[in-house]
């Protein structure tokens, strides 16, 4: 079973070179820590930023200069600020080409619920609505059962939809899912020492598995 | 043309009980501090306040939800503030969030002279209950596309880095977020900046914001800058 940094790493393989990438905030911040060598890629920040570097050094944090999740960044070079109309007009028009994001639920035609637990947590959907509408390349980040042990993999979303038949790929701490065009979970890759009766378990919905399931490769 | 005012009270004026306001920020960064205590003083009630976010228990739009000023809040996120959660959950205090990019491009729209948009976020979820979707073939698929109106709120209320006295504005880093947006949607536009500058001293090709959608503009008296979620790595 994958720890949170796994998820990340897991998911840092399937960002390419030359690649525009959104990191949502939670797991997929982590994927820039396992971006593999020689792997150029600008990352894109909601708020405003293309070319989002590392958090700063102690002394060096500036309250001008912070990521969608309120944090303090740094910029490399070569990045570039702008307003929030045109950070999403380029959400908007596709031109980010991978967005990683977290998420409460997803369903088995790629709707996903994320935004909101009605009577408990209604924090707002931020840029979330923005990205799942428009982008093309979306895999989400999370964990295949929530805490009560109830799958997230679902036939249908039970919470408030974010957006709908847009999640491509799935990466839990049990494996890799691609969501079929035509509806179902299409197990890829097991976590190392996961079965596939493990993952069917914790996979309330269709869960599609083809011939013999490699373990993933994280090195 | 000089468009400078003393203070923030005196950039103020005209502010009624019962007005739209539009207020820049992302977070706690950019947001018009020196205006905000401003209207905490001045005690206008029933405002509606057009904001990405709402600030946190005691600062930012957070001060004017201690005073119980704001009527209605229009935001994409809320989530850092207890008493906003408070007020919300009892219903006095009515909220309507929106996606990100959808409050952007409102905004952006009033300041362009369009009255509405057609965005693709919210199609299909409980954003879209009421609205009117149309279906277009763009960028290689066809799809459904939600139309929002664009924003005209009866103030915009934004902080710049600098600023001159015609009101062209410069921000600084993540600080522009929605600044200009807001600021050019106003039908007042207040802009407090932390330098004000003579016309000539800014150069025209890096101005983000053309003074022509600046009402007033002034110098604040002091910025806190708080940071919100102070994050940083180990060494030098």
């Amino acid at each position: 079973m994958l720890d949170k940094n796994g998820i990340a790493k897991r998911i840092a393989k399937e960002i390419k070179d030359g690649y525009y990438v959104n990191l949502g905030i939670g797991i997929p911040t982590l994927c820039a820590n396992y971006i593999p060598q020689g792997v150029n890629v600008v990352l894109q920040s909601e708020n405003g930023i293309l070319g989002m570097g590392p958090f700063p050094f102690e002394g060096d944090e500036d309250a001008d200069l912070i990521n969608a999740g309120k944090q303090t960044v740094t910029l490399l070079p070569g990045a570039a600020i702008f307003d929030s109309a045109l950070s999403f007009g380029m959400i908007r028009a596709q031109k980010v080409n991978l967005t990683i994001l977290g998420a409460m639920e997803v369903s088995e035609n790629g709707d996903i619920a994320n935004w909101k637990i009605p009577g408990k947590m209604v924090k707002g959907m931020g840029g979330a609505m923005d990205l799942v509408a428009s982008a093309k390349n979306i895999i989400v980040a999370m964990q295949h059962v929530n805490k009560a042990g109830e799958s997230k993999l679902l036939p249908s979303c039970t919470l408030p939809i974010t957006g709908l038949r847009c999640v491509k790929k799935i990466v839990t701490e049990l494996g890799v899912l691609d969501v079929l065009p035509e509806g179902g979970f299409k197990l890829l890759e097991r976590a190392p020492g996961i079965s596939v009766e493990h993952i069917q378990n914790a996979t309330a919905g269709k869960l599609i598995v083809d011939g013999e399931i490699p373990e993933m490769i994280l090195d | 043309m000089n468009k400078t005012v003393k203070n923030a009270d005196e950039a103020l004026a005209g502010l009624e009980d019962g007005m739209t306001l539009a207020l820049g920020g992302f977070g706690l960064c950019g947001i018009p501090e020196n205006s905000i205590t401003a209207l905490v003083k001045k005690g206008k009630k029933n405002l509606t306040c057009i904001s990405n976010n709402a600030g946190v228990d005691d600062f930012g739009l957070g001060l004017l939800l201690q005073k119980k000023l704001i009527k209605k809040m229009i935001s994409s996120y809320v989530g850092e503030n207890a008493e906003f959660e408070r007020q919300m959950l009892s219903g006095e205090l009515e909220v309507d969030l929106i996606p990100q990019g959808t409050l952007a491009t409102r905004l952006m729209a009033g300041g362009y002279g369009m009255p509405a948009i057609f965005t693709p976020a919210g199609v299909g979820t409980e954003v879209a209950e009421g609205k009117e979707v149309r279906r277009f073939k763009f960028n290689g698929e066809e799809k459904d596309y939600l139309m929002e109106y664009a924003f005209e709120p009866d103030f915009a209320i934004v902080k710049a880095w600098k600023g001159d006295t015609m009101g062209n504005l410069v921000f600084r880093m993540t600080a522009r977020n929605f600044s200009p947006l807001v600021a050019m949607a106003g039908k007042i536009t207040v802009a407090e900046v932390e330098e004000l500058v003579q016309p000539g001293e800014l150069n025209p090709q890096e101005i983000h914001l053309p003074g022509i959608y600046v009402t007033r503009i002034f110098q604040g008296e002091k910025y806190e800058k708080r940071i919100e979620q102070r994050t940083v790595r180990k060494g030098s």
